[in-house]
């Protein structure tokens, strides 16, 4: 990582000082990879977590069987990367971190299961994982109720919002209206025609960019919603064809998307006359489609693979050296790679690994090592950060169009879009 | 729904329509061909189907990576050459569980279930570790992915109607096969009567070993056309389970007849539904339709009487 | 199933047996943690039970149980719901005193079908009324027009995959694919405290040892019998004059019923309830749960579920790759070699060596067995 990172120990290491009045090693802050005589476990754990004068454990909480293993892969990795790069440069208040990884196994009531185990049984300081929302949903009171601290990566439907977990994905007002104001803008659409897997997150996101299409005078000339693992997109296609939308926006998920750019290309709908926006498709699900049926899509979310900036020229490659040359980085895998960096930040702010001291931490906390550029954490535990608009090569990556000059604020309960 | 459109566009609509449907029904019948071999003919049920499928799909994938590495010229043919060899890695795949579960298990219908589950959950993990947990993009040749334009609205894929020919041919080759050869008469013989059969000297555990084999290579040859349409990874076998059977079950089970005619029905139905409806109530609906005849009519749409 | 007393005598052994492991062993070895989950284990043993009477003894495979289970469950979690969505609770909402997924998607007012679930009597009778009068719908349907075997199967599996999807779907009415979840307290009692967990770990247990009683007395019943006799010999039970498909619904609504208890007692112990349990796969795994454990022995179904399930628990917390491979040969092996599961094993194994004890000195037999048994298991 650049030397940015490190500025921002600095503060942490100040307050702990005062907060707690130790000889702690006044060099840690500046010299964050030398070795220091950390404070002693008691002072940094007042509740029991499993943290020793050397170590901190932590958990990762995400399925590698069953059918999300295909998205959640990525989630794994990066978190095992921030990791070991946490590890490399000190570890946390002196602590290397350890890990225990579940498995969730596509199954929400294993996710409440595997997360009451790490929380009641590991006593993790803090977990990151998830990728569902149902999977979400089903540990978050287990989260309250023993009170961890969960780091989500996903992008979401929003309409959450809990002391027990940070968001480092986007939530939909934040990933959509940007997208939709600069279509509109840009490719001057009218009309639009929503698709999208039955279930909450694309029913909510395309509920508030209906909203948003309507406040703005524009027609919603159809919405649809198709079963999860739907391979059947002909006769949309066909409706679409004579509809002649000007946006078709797209919100389907996992294997469903190969089949829906497939069948689309086949049925002679090309890509760089017919704009097509796109709110789930990141690079990993084109390893699956392939670029080449995909090409000329606009993706709008907040982290391209692609991205020039220094901080994303240090990650890629650290990132593949770790994980394999053909390893592609989507949107989540870069905000699952924010997780253990925040919490990193957060527990040097707050000069404790205890979850209440490190939620109220929270707020306010910037990482400016995001490979996303810089990101912050709101009151509502969401982030800050910018949206993107990408467009898809053949090649499997996107080309940055667009992004907004300011942070989006998140906005967990939208007013006026419910 | 008619309002909106004027009348070229109902034509337009129309011809679409028919060919969508169409081109699910040959899906359907690729899917349902393999399984009404082995569920149909044989009585097992094999839940692996998919995985079978899936089998040819990552076949293909390793023959297109092959081809473009090795033999850059003749990329344009290579998805010959591999539904050719998805037949016979899944056909053969087939044999070999034939030969170590299925024949132990002939008189227990209920068991093969069971033990093909299992199967189906060690090939995906299998899947998994070999080609990791994501899916794999299967890049085709230029032809397969174009269209034709025939009218302003009406464009004909040509995977779709590669996907058709492909099912004619094999549907075709299935009938010769069981209708016109003496190995298809010895088939159907075991199939009507396995004792009988023995007894006039069929060897009836080859026939078995070859129908299960044949079955599981034309799953492999369906999920290697499927890479021009759906996904390819570990657990993209299941999605098809539940229309497979329905297929097959709703065509009566002994009857390829019935298969087609089946696949034929439910096809159309969905296309139609899917067009006025939204994709969910459309798959709803239809299936409530398939489950809802067969409590009526539980023998399927076609019978063949057989003695067991 | 009928033959001496022996048998007899060895269910009751048995019965006992699992009664001090269940009521007495379980919750003196294992921490709060372990034991609910060992609670949410015993859940699927109520549908093991009933397939036990289905599959094994009748003959009739269904591959949509986790239906039954799913609707119980969701029978309870509605009632658990709304008094978790008193007007207080929800003031932030656009719409005050309805579940919060509702409010979400722009549902205005309480559905008239989630009315009856306020009062907590009407509740759990519905949790065991509603899964069992499904049940008899399709078994009418099916049965009468003697739909049996693999058809049975094919179609069950069909309805898990519709209800899913309908489930999935109609979000504003049921939580779609995310449940129904953040449940908390039942008549004002928190359902999430170490205390009421035990408690409601001892009621499952109970009601576990009760239903395993229940359903012994129906398999040693005359209907039993004939459940037994039609499985072998259908047409020879018809001629003999009787009703064979009025057996058949009786016995799929009875294991609808005690699926549907499991489903209400998962959603206490677990505090939320999806469509995830009403597809095709964890309704496959039930019905392995009950071949692991000897497809005709209530007591083994109940082992095979517990022995699944702390497996699945232990070896994916280490290897979860393994745990698939695992479960997939496990379930060939079940099949092939052991196709009577653990009843079997304890039969060729165990069996004979009790009866030796028990004929060289009376005395010594019961604690022998106990012995023994344990070790099977």
């Amino acid at each position: 990582m650049s030397a940015g990172d490190f500025s921002s120990d600095r503060p942490s290491a100040l307050r702990r000082k005062l907060l707690f009045g130790m000889a702690a090693v006044p060099g840690l802050a500046l010299l964050p990879r030398a070795v220091a005589a950390a404070a002693p476990a008691a002072s940094v754990n007042s509740t029991g977590l499993a943290v020793t004068d050397s170590t901190v454990t932590v958990g990762i909480l995400h399925s590698i069987t069953g059918t999300m293993a295909i998205s959640e892969t990525g989630s794994v990795e990066a978190e095992k990367l921030a990791i070991a790069q946490i590890n490399e440069q000190g570890g946390v208040l002196g602590r290397k971190i350890q890990v225990i990884q579940e498995d969730g196994a596509s199954d929400w009531p294993t996710f409440a299961e595997k997360s009451k185990k790490l929380l009641v049984n590991d006593k993790v300081a803090a977990v990151f994982g998830c990728w569902t929302s149902a999977s979400r949903k089903a540990v978050l009171p287990v989260f309250e109720q023993y009170n961890g601290m969960l780091y989500y990566p996903t992008f979401y439907e929003g309409l959450e919002q809990s002391k027990n977990v940070i968001y480092t994905g986007q939530e939909a007002t934040q990933q959509i209206l940007a997208g939709l104001d600069w279509v509109m803008k840009e490719k001057g659409a009218k009309t639009f025609y929503l698709l999208g897997s039955d279930y909450i997150w694309p029913r909510t996101s395309n509920k508030i960019a209906r909203k948003h299409i309507e406040m703005h005078g524009l027609t919603v000339a159809g919405e649809e919603y198709f079963p999860l693992g739907n391979t059947e997109f002909n006769s949309v296609i066909n409706k679409i064809k004579l509809k002649k939308p000007d946006v078709i926006y797209m919100s389907v998920v996992g294997g469903s998307n190969v089949a829906f750019y497939k069948q689309l290309k086949a049925a002679g709908i090309d890509l760089n006359k017919q704009t097509l926006m796109t709110i789930s498709v990141t690079e990993d699900e084109i390893l699956g489609i392939g670029g080449e049926n995909i090409a000329g899509a606009y993706a709008c979310m907040k982290y391209f693979q692609s991205l020039d900036n220094p901080n994303n020229k240090a990650f890629v490659p650290a990132f593949k050296k770790m994980w394999g040359e053909k390893a592609v980085i989507g949107d989540v895998t870069q905000a699952a790679y924010l997780g253990p960096w925040l919490w990193k930040l957060t527990v040097e702010k707050a000069g404790s690994f205890d979850i209440d001291k490190v939620a109220a931490a929270s707020p306010g906390i910037e990482f400016k090592g995001a490979p996303e550029g810089y990101v912050r954490i709101h009151e509502n535990h969401h982030l800050w950060s910018k949206s993107r608009v990408g467009r898809a090569r053949a090649d499997g990556q996107y080309d940055l169009v667009y992004e907004t000059p300011d942070l989006m604020e998140p906005n967990p309960f939208p007013k006026g879009y419910q | 729904m008619l309002m909106g459109y004027s009348f070229a566009d109902l034509g337009s609509i129309f011809a679409m329509q028919a060919f969508a449907g169409l081109s699910l029904f040959s899906v359907f019948l690729l899917m349902a061909l393999g399984l009404a071999i082995i569920f149909g003919q044989m009585g097992v049920i094999n839940m692996a189907h998919g995985e079978f499928m899936i089998l040819g799909a990552y076949v293909t994938y390793l023959c297109s990576g092959f081809f473009s590495a090795f033999l850059p010229g003749l990329y344009a043919i290579y998805f010959l050459v591999a539904m050719v060899l998805a037949f016979v890695v899944a056909g053969a795949l087939g044999m070999a569980v034939e030969w170590l579960m299925i024949r132990h298990l002939y008189r227990r219908p209920l068991d093969t279930l069971l033990a093909t589950w299992g199967l189906s959950l060690v090939l995906q993990q299998a899947y998994r570790s070999i080609f990791g947990a994501r899916e794999v993009g299967v890049e085709l040749p230029e032809w397969m992915m174009g269209s034709t334009h025939l009218s302003e609205t009406i464009d004909i894929p040509i995977n779709g109607l590669f996907v058709m020919a492909l099912t004619v041919l094999i549907t075709a080759c299935v009938f010769a096969m069981m209708f016109r050869s003496s190995w298809g008469k010895k088939v159907r013989a075991v199939v009507q009567n396995r004792t009988m059969a023995g007894a006039v000297g069929i060897d009836t555990e080859r026939v078995d070993r070859y129908t299960f084999g044949i079955g599981c290579g034309i799953a492999g040859v369906a999920g290697s056309a499927f890479t021009m349409i759906g996904s390819t990874g570990p657990t993209s076998g299941q999605l098809y389970i539940v229309d497979t059977f329905l297929v097959v079950v709703f065509g009566g089970a002994q009857s390829l007849l019935g298969t087609i005619a089946s696949a034929f029905s439910i096809s159309q139905a969905q296309s139609t539904m899917e067009f006025f409806l939204s994709g969910s109530m459309a798959k709803v609906l239809v299936l409530l339709g398939v489950v809802g005849i067969l409590m009526l009519r539980p023998q399927g749409l076609f019978v063949i009487k057989v003695r067991r | 199933m009928s033959k001496t007393l022996f048998a007899s005598r060895g269910n009751l052994v048995g019965l006992l047996l699992l009664a001090v492991l269940l009521l007495v062993v379980f919750p003196l070895v294992f921490d709060i943690f372990r034991l609910n989950l060992v609670g949410k284990y015993l859940t699927y043993a109520f549908v093991a039970l009933g397939l036990v009477l289905c599959w094994g003894n009748a003959g009739i495979l269904s591959l949509g149980q986790g239906v039954f289970f799913g609707l119980g469950g969701y029978c309870m979690a509605m009632f658990l719901k709304l008094e978790a969505s008193s007007p207080e609770n929800t003031k932030i909402q656009s719409t005050p005193g309805i579940p919060d997924f509702m409010d979400w998607n722009q549902v205005t007012a309480l559905p008239w079908f989630w009315e009856p679930f306020h009062s907590l009597s009407f509740s759990l009778v519905a949790v065991v009324v509603v899964p069992a009068l499904f049940a008899f719908v399709i078994g009418l349907a099916m049965f009468k027009r003697r739909v049996g075997g693999v058809y049975f199967a094919i179609i069950t599996q069909a309805i898990a995959a519709i209800l899913t999807i309908l489930i999935v779907g109609q979000q504003g009415y049921t939580g779609g694919i995310n449940g129904i979840t953040d449940l908390r307290t039942l008549k004002g009692w928190d359902i999430r405290t170490d205390h009421a967990k035990l408690i409601l770990y001892f009621i499952n247990g109970g009601l576990l040892l009760g239903a395993l009683l229940l359903a012994q007395f129906v398999q040693q019943t005359k209907l039993g019998r004939l459940l037994v006799a039609m499985r072998d010999k259908e047409d020879r039970v018809r001629f003999s004059g009787y009703d064979v498909s009025s057996f058949r619904i009786f016995v799929f609504c009875f294991a609808a019923g005690l699926a549907a208890i499991g489903g209400a007692m998962f959603t206490l112990q677990v505090g939320f309830m999806s469509s995830s349990f009403i597809g095709i796969v964890p309704s496959i795994e039930m019905v392995i749960y009950c071949a692991v454990g000897g497809r005709s022995s209530l007591i083994g179904a109940v082992y095979g579920t517990l022995l699944i399930n702390f497996g699945r628990s232990l070896l994916s917390e280490s290897f979860p790759q393994l745990w698939q491979f695992a479960m997939g040969g496990l379930f060939i092996a079940i099949v092939m070699v052991f196709p009577d599961g653990l009843a079997g094993l304890y039969q060729t194994y165990a069996a004979p060596l009790i009866a030796r004890r028990f004929r060289s000195g009376r005395g010594g037999g019961r604690i022998a067995a106990a012995s023994t048994g344990s070790r099977v298991h």
